[in-house]
């Protein structure tokens, strides 16, 4: 693995940790105030700080850090993650956001921005020390021997090192003043096997531990099983040190700060505490360090430390009981406790969920994957399918016992095919979320700036779709939602004087719905301006002047390229896409887009998509001989054409009656230049289709065969695009097939000629 | 291997030689993926007429192009006994229906003659240059222009 491979996966962590990042901070700036959290988020900035100081990615580190700072000040109740402060902290996780990719792809952040924000988180981390420091005045000096973790990687060290703790002990108030003269640490560093697997060794944190002073060192091996019960991978071996040390607590901790999350790691003064020991139960401590201080020459005392640990190790474990009754001090404790193990700090109402969390997490590991080898994979199996289907026909044909053995075979592999199938499906399958959060971010950029007030309320985040229908997603979901901000929601004092909320709301969902996903839209502003889209339509010549439209068509209006409502082109829109392209690129993943808008109380729009771009299902139809496949979504209804219904329309057109209304008649053999001549219609099937752009139309086919789901295939790839041709796919008696694109041969019956658009240079 | 081997020793590279119409044409053979028999193609709609149609290869949908009608002789009247010369430029695959597959050279550059003056521009277009080889003439066909391609169509 090369530094690139290495540096890559570092980018795919980081956005996995910005992901997590602003979910967190939506959590918390929706009232979430669970200490885990913060912890999150506080750990997803640090790793992407560790990351980038590992390669050097400099711009990154420092503005992370600067996060981190004010981060920690949340962490540590310091500053009270109000509206205002977490505004600052989402467009920061933006920025970082944009580092990283900075970072990734060479392109420039906006540097004035990061300034700016950096300058307002570090106000944010300086403003509301003080008022900690005032509030909590016990706290200021260093509780000797209080086991209480102080949030590890150091901040912005302003106050030698010192983390204000939120309770104080009474007991300690007569204790050491702070050092920064030699003091004696008990380190307790109990390494999990994760801090080995990712390639730290608790060796060299210890021979780091020994530059900050003069140090003793008593490893533990009490967890060290019998040779044959012994786990190669585990890590049994925990050292206690003493360290006697000038440089403070904060030093003692950098030296573990990579290390933090995966070992037990206990840092307390000694000395001044030696009757500790009786208040065991009260002590949060695991091991009260304090009460190896007459012995710290670790050798000697070996028996005797055996027996007080032991002793402790009760005291502790009823402790951890006690807690659970719950009285203040211990309910501390118990916090304090869970951090420190495992490095994730939990009150004890949410200790059982966040273990739950862990659990479950453990529960189902994911590994990342190319999406070439997963679309190979499909192919493979598509390919795997096609051959079962050949192998099922030819023992058919060759009339072999229902009974037989070969059949019943041929059943279980079909069986096997299907499942294999689902499974590398499902494979490509995601939950819509990262697209989802990715429109908060727009949603706070566009509110910023047009100064107004949105609140992005999203449902159904987890809701499954193929990931090239995710990916695709986002550009068109972008500019909606661009639109629902700029357009549909009105400003502030609009939405007071109309005796609503000024906080608009703009609702993101996503749902399966027979087979398909539908993701909707909704924002509660005014709705579409009727009156204005028609006068533009006018203006454009789009529409007549006396033109007699619907409600909904006059909203489909928008839908028509160059069409914008805006008076004045802003920084929003006028960007070149409108909705025609957006409609376009949704009409491309075969979906469909509705608008549905009631005056003054908002606009939904309404995207139905298959949930996946590799398989569809289809009318499998012959015309002229060519075996052709029609996307079901599109038939609404097959008749029999009756002559009696057929009737000639001037020279070319003829209509077809249907319960008493007149459909178009299109011969597809004709249109797609397979037959000079258009067919009777009596001798074939007329398929109603419903275009996207409206209207019916039957599609005259010669013959069903039958319907099927098919794997669809790229033309694009070794050929071109073949006007009314979406895509290929391949039978089960591994022939080709075209798949119709419905909307094309509609558009081109209704004149738009179906133009072969490859022509080569020399071909004349 | 034998092939690097060759080609790093000599310089030389090694062509596939095929026949349609009574001429004789290569190709580099480091875009050949594989030489198949004839199997009836899927028409496409709107395709110009050297166009065969499409056909299934192990999943791919792989377009064949009539050699002979692309470079503007007499369309073929495919049978078993045509050959498919499936090859690659660049990402695209395509297959080329020509008469038989007739040999494999080995040549250097010095051996390829410039193609001469008198080609129109249509020939020019895909001939790289011919080749003389126990009395028989030999043209090297340049894939990239025989393939379709979609930006090309303004012109």
């Amino acid at each position: 693995m090369d530094m690139n491979e290495i540096k890559e996966i570092f980018f795919q962590e980081c956005e996995e940790q910005l992901a997590e990042l602003e979910s967190g901070l939506l959590r918390l700036n929706d009232g979430d105030r669970d200490p885990e959290t913060v912890n999150a988020v506080f750990r997803a900035v640090h790793s992407i700080k560790g990351g980038a100081g590992a390669f050097g990615l400099d711009d990154l580190v420092s503005f992370a850090h600067v996060f981190e700072t004010t981060l920690d000040c949340v962490r540590s109740n310091r500053l009270e993650p109000n509206q205002d402060v977490l505004k600052v902290m989402l467009k920061s996780a933006d920025v970082l956001a944009d580092l990283t990719n900075a970072a990734r792809d060479g392109g420039s952040v906006d540097e004035a921005r990061s300034r700016q924000l950096i300058k307002e988180l570090e106000a944010l981390a300086n403003g509301e020390l003080p008022q900690a420091a005032v509030s909590e005045p016990a706290a200021k000096p260093a509780p000797p021997a209080a086991p209480v973790p102080a949030p590890a990687p150091a901040p912005v060290v302003n106050d030698e090192g010192f983390q204000p703790v939120a309770f104080s002990f009474d007991d300690f108030e007569a204790s050491e003043p702070p050092a920064i003269e030699p003091s004696t640490f008990e380190i307790l560093f109990r390494p999990k096997s994760e801090l080995y697997a990712k390639g730290n060794d608790a060796t060299l944190l210890l021979r780091d531990l020994s530059r900050l002073g003069e140090m003793s060192i008593h490893c533990d091996m009490d967890e060290l099983p019998a040779l044959g019960s012994m786990n190669p991978e585990a890590a049994y071996f925990a050292w206690k040190i003493s360290l006697k040390t000038d440089k403070g607590e904060e030093a003692i901790r950098s030296v573990f700060e990579f290390a933090e999350w995966d070992c037990e790691l206990d840092v307390a003064l000694a000395g001044g505490n030696a009757g500790a020991g009786e208040e065991l139960p009260m002590q949060p401590v695991p091991f009260d360090l304090s009460l190896l201080d007459g012995d710290v020459s670790a050798s000697s005392g070996a028996a005797e430390d055996d027996e007080q640990v032991v002793a402790q190790r009760e005291a502790r474990d009823e402790a951890v009981s006690a807690a659970a009754t719950a009285s203040n001090v211990l309910q501390m404790a118990q916090t304090a406790r869970a951090s420190a193990e495992s490095a994730k700090s939990a009150s004890p109402a949410s200790a059982a969920q966040a273990a739950a969390q862990q659990a479950a997490s453990a529960a189902t590991p994911t590994i990342r994957v190319d999406l070439d080898r997963v679309d190979r994979l499909i192919n493979l199996v598509g390919e795997l399918v096609i051959n079962q289907a050949m192998l099922s026909q030819s023992v058919i044909e060759n009339d072999t016992n229902g009974t037989s053995s070969i059949n019943m075979g041929l059943e279980e592999l079909q069986q096997l095919t299907r499942e294999i199938q689902d499974s590398v499906m499902a494979i490509r399958a995601q939950p819509v979320k990262p697209v989802f959060q990715r429109m908060s971010r727009i949603v706070r950029e566009i509110a910023d700036m047009t100064g107004k007030s949105v609140r992005l309320v999203t449902e159904g985040e987890n809701t499954e779709v193929d990931k090239t229908v995710i990916d695709k997603l986002a550009e068109p979901l972008t500019h909606m939602i661009r639109n629902a901000v700029d357009h549909g929601l009105e400003t502030p004092e609009k939405r007071v004087a109309a005796g609503k909320n000024p906080e608009g709301t703009v609702r993101l969902t996503a749902k399966h719905r027979s087979g398909r996903i539908v993701i909707e839209l909704a924002d509660d502003g005014a709705g579409i301006n009727r009156e204005k889209v028609r006068q533009k339509a006018i203006d454009n010549d789009l529409i007549a002047a006396d033109a007699n439209l619907s409600d909904e068509e006059i909203d489909n209006l928008i839908f028509h390229a160059g069409f914008s409502t805006a008076d004045k082109i802003s920084d929003i829109s006028g960007r070149g896409v409108g909705m025609d392209v957006v409609k376009r690129s949704i009409q491309a993943l075969g979906g469909r887009i509705n608008i549905s808008s009631k005056p003054g109380q908002g606009s939904v729009f309404t995207m139905s998509l298959p949930l996946t771009l590799a398989v569809l299902d289809g009318m499998v139809v012959t015309v002229a001989n060519q075996t052709l496949v029609v996307p079901l979504t599109a038939i609404v209804e097959t008749l029999q054409p009756e002559a009696s219904a057929i009737h000639s329309f001037g020279a070319s057109q003829r209509l077809i009656s249907i319960r008493n209304s007149f459909c178009p008649l299109v011969d597809v053999g004709r249109i797609l230049n397979f037959r000079a001549i258009q067919a009777n219609p009596v001798d074939g099937v007329a398929l109603l289709v419903e275009s996207e752009g409206g209207g019916q139309r039957a599609l005259m086919v010669d013959a069903i065969q039958g319907q099927r789901q098919v794997v669809i295939k790229s033309l694009e790839a070794n050929y071109t695009h073949v006007p009314g041709i979406a895509a290929a796919t391949i039978l089960g008696d591994g022939r080709v097939a075209l798949i119709l694109d419905v909307d094309a041969i509609v558009a081109a019956s209704r004149g738009q000629t179906l133009k072969p658009e490859m022509s080569l240079a020399a071909a004349g | 291997m034998t092939y690097v081997a060759k080609n790093l020793t000599t310089g030389g590279r090694e062509l596939i030689a095929f026949r349609v119409g009574g001429q004789e044409f290569c190709v580099n053979i480091m875009s050949v993926r594989e030489i198949r028999g004839w199997t009836p193609a899927i028409a496409m709609p709107h395709a110009p007429s050297y166009m065969l149609g499409i056909v299934n290869l192990r999943g791919a949908v792989l377009p064949i192009i009539d050699f002979s009608a692309r470079l503007g002789m007499k369309a073929a009247e495919p049978t078993v006994r045509h050959v498919i010369i499936v090859a690659q430029v660049k990402s695209q695959v395509v297959g080329l229906l020509v008469d038989a597959v007739s040999d494999i050279l080995t040549v250097s550059d010095g051996d390829i003659q410039p193609t001469p003056d008198i080609a129109s521009d249509f020939e020019r277009s895909f001939a790289r240059g011919v080749l003389a080889i126990e009395g028989r003439m030999i043209c090297l066909v340049e894939l990239d222009q025989v393939f379709p391609h979609e930006e090309r169509e303004a012109a």
